[in-house]
């Protein structure tokens, strides 16, 4: 297993070696295209001399496990690999874009980006979630954006497939990760629980909105360990800019129990894009850490602090959708509706329900939020929602009403279960009338279309 | 080369003919059947399998002994007497051209960088059980191929051993291709065909691709109420009939 002699000019298995991009302390990067002239690509060979870190060589196998398993603009695009025996390497994608730690010279960044940016990223983790992938190593320079503005992860030498042998996990007595961010969990040695990203990013969004690393950078175990038991300096106390709604959802990734922070990726990625209805809790308001008596009980408890559960499937804590329309429902049919909805949140307890309903509008182009008509309708069908959810009798926090402005409610309702990467549409059908067999029925076209389970829901009716 | 793996049949024809069917209809087909041994004992259809098997090793498949055909030609040792009064009455069952066809059946076979033994590689003849990481390293150790393929526990596994003599042991997960990386060794369990133990009831095999490096474990449902009801018919203990519910 020697390090193969690579340097520009080479050619490699058919890849041209232009230039080196990158030499880090587990790999090296190089720029790679084919004697075709295709748009250049990224050449990953780990550095496997002898003395280098032999972590280097099993998050090299661990990389090539998982990266070809992996698809979506999330992710690098895989190419190819080669035989390790000879030469290890592995070809991807080479993303045209930024790391998130070109940002650095410019934190604290202002909360509204902050909380832009950590939804796109927790949007980029949710794909990888659902493909059963755990990370165990968001960090800036791990984040890339692409033109697009999709945030793409990058580096699964630490990664863990929960569906593949985990050989990172056997190999090492401590563990591995980067300090400042790394989940108390993986801390302790679980490589299992995607909520370890969440914390991750909540570090992430930490710094970035108050240029500080919440638990510095500790370069010990017992460094690493002290963030079971010590709680961070809220975020407020260090820039009075960061609103309560940010803090909350910062100090909530940043809880030590993973059952704590936002059940999956796809929640915490909602909640970062609708500041105005995240429920606060006592963690907005914070601005001290804990007392030392409370840090120090909780130090000596610190063996038993963290029992930690199997996080959930995504498919336990889903985001439904339910698409109320006023205009064709009766008593029977909303009762019939609130009906399904509560099935499903009592089966689903971690679930999260957002309550939508579109605002039709005449023309395209009227943008009605800037007409006080039009913005006195759009407060009106807010709080009819709030008042049709109401018997549901849902915890805060679990529940989020939008109105959506739209002269097609079907395009709405899809693009709104598209972006917020919902779960299941939950739609009335429209009654039986000349009305559907001229428009056909909404619910029709959205369970035609969409990205997701679809349950119509009808009353019960004696004919027919 | 695609490669589907059966082993631990234990005369269970239910299981066995679902198995084969399975593996007809994958989309893409199989190159080679490599069967890990036991094929009797237990169930209530020895013969209708010998005959099976010797019919795939007429057309190309590797077939190795396992504890239960040794046992089926020559003495029951060691066994329980749950076996071993299976194995009386498979005795029994057999014609005289299938105790002759397991008594030529070798106890390894070596295939390229894959060595295939019914139990434990240090000692094929001993019928050890592989239930953990010590008995799984023992194995590896000893074979000096790559790649070590076996049954015998009726519970599917793998096992991967790194350079250095790191050990990680893997739960399969059904339909899901784990690749046997170029730079480790790799002891695969391959789980029952005809008597599962690992609570899942579902026929166990698993296909090897090796091309790729990537082997996919498959649970494959069968008639279970008629393999059990053969089994109390034939008068074998019920215990043999109840277990394959359970999967255990």
């Amino acid at each position: 297993m020697a390090t193969p002699k690579i340097g520009p000019g080479s050619i490699v298995d058919g890849w041209q070696i232009d230039s080196r991009i990158h030499k880090g302390g587990m790999a090296t990067l190089w720029a790679v295209r084919t004697a075709e002239g295709d748009p250049p690509l990224i050449m990953k060979v780990p550095r496997l001399a002898e003395g280098e870190d032999p972590a280097a060589i099993v998050g090299f196998e661990m990389e090539q496990m998982i990266l070809p398993r992996l698809t979506g603009p999330h992710v690098p695009r895989f190419v190819a690999a080669g035989d390790f025996r000879t030469l290890p390497y592995i070809v991807m994608e080479w993303i045209q874009g930024q790391s998130l730690h070109t940002r650095l010279p410019d934190l604290p960044l202002p909360p509204d980006e902050v909380a832009d940016i950590g939804s796109r990223a927790a949007t980029a983790l949710d794909a990888l979630h659902r493909q059963q992938v755990v990370h165990l190593d968001v960090k800036p320079s791990n984040i890339m954006v692409r033109p697009s503005g999709d945030m793409a992860l990058i580096d699964f030498g630490l990664s863990h497939h929960l569906q593949l042998p985990d050989l990172m996990d056997e190999e090492f007595r401590l563990p591995y990760g980067t300090a400042p961010y790394m989940a108390p969990e993986q801390v302790l040695g679980d490589r299992s629980e995607p909520r370890s990203d969440l914390f991750a990013l909540g570090s992430l969004m930490y710094f970035f909105v108050t240029g500080t690393r919440p638990f510095g950078d500790p370069q010990s175990l017992k460094g690493l360990k002290k963030r079971l038991w010590r709680d961070p300096v809220p975020p407020r106390r260090l820039n009075a800019d960061c609103p309560p709604w940010l803090q909350e959802i910062v100090l909530r990734c940043l809880e030590v129990n993973p059952e704590n922070r936002h059940p999956t990726a796809a929640q915490l990625a909602l909640d970062l894009r609708t500041p105005d209805q995240v429920p606060l809790t006592a963690r907005a308001e914070r601005m001290e850490q804990d007392g030392f008596v409370t840090a120090f009980k909780r130090r000596l408890e610190v063996d038993t602090i963290l029992t930690v559960k199997r996080g959930p499937a995504a498919g336990e804590a889903p985001i439904i959708m339910v698409a109320v329309d006023f205009t064709t429902t009766g008593d029977a049919a909303a009762d019939a509706m609130r009906a399904m909805i509560r099935q499903l949140m009592i089966s689903m307890p971690r679930a999260r329900l957002a309550c939508v309903n579109v605002l039709r509008l005449r023309r395209i182009g009227l943008d009605t939020t800037l007409d006080e008509e039009g913005e006195h309708k759009h407060l009106q069908r807010l709080i009819e929602l709030r008042h049709w959810a109401r018997p549901l009798e849902l915890p805060e926090g679990s529940v989020t009403f939008h109105v959506l402005e739209a002269t097609k409610p079907a395009d709405a309702i899809l693009d709104y279960a598209r972006s917020n990467h919902i779960d299941h549409i939950v739609m009335g059908a429209r009654e039986r009338s000349t009305m559907r067999s001229l428009l056909g029925s909404v619910s029709g076209e959205v369970a035609a279309e969409a990205p997701c389970t679809v349950t119509v829901v009808r009353a019960r009716t004696d004919e027919g | 080369m695609q490669i589907a793996f059966l082993t631990d049949i234990h005369s269970n024809r239910e299981a066995l003919s679902a198995v084969l069917a399975h593996v007809a209809a994958r989309p893409r087909p199989v190159d080679r059947f490599v069967l890990l041994g036991d094929y009797v004992g237990y169930g209530a259809d020895p013969q209708w399998t010998i005959d099976t098997i010797a019919d795939l090793v007429d057309k190309g498949a590797i077939a190795i002994r396992g504890n239960h055909d040794e046992a089926a030609i020559g003495a029951a040792h060691g066994m329980n007497a749950m076996a071993a009064s299976a194995i009386d009455w498979t005795n029994r069952h057999l014609d005289k051209a299938s105790l002759q066809f397991l008594e030529r059946l070798p106890l390894t076979a070596i295939d390229d960088d894959r060595l295939y033994v019914h139990a434990d590689a240090s000692a094929p003849d001993r019928w050890l059980y592989v239930m953990d990481g010590e008995a799984a390293r023992r194995s590896l150790e000893a074979a000096e191929t790559r790649l070590v393929f076996s049954g015998h526990v009726h519970i599917p596994g793998i096992y991967g051993l790194s350079n250095i003599g790191k050990l990680t042991p893997f739960k399969p997960v059904p339909g899901i291709a784990v690749p046997l990386l170029a730079q480790r060794r790799w002891l695969a369990l391959i789980g029952s065909v005809g008597q599962p133990r690992d609570g899942d009831p579902a026929a166990a095999y698993a296909v090897y691709d090796t091309h790729s490096a990537e082997i996919a474990f498959q649970r494959v449902p069968y008639d279970v109420d008629r393999a059990a009801e053969k089994i109390r018919a034939a008068g074998l203990p019920s215990g043999l009939a109840s277990r394959l519910y359970a999967g255990r």
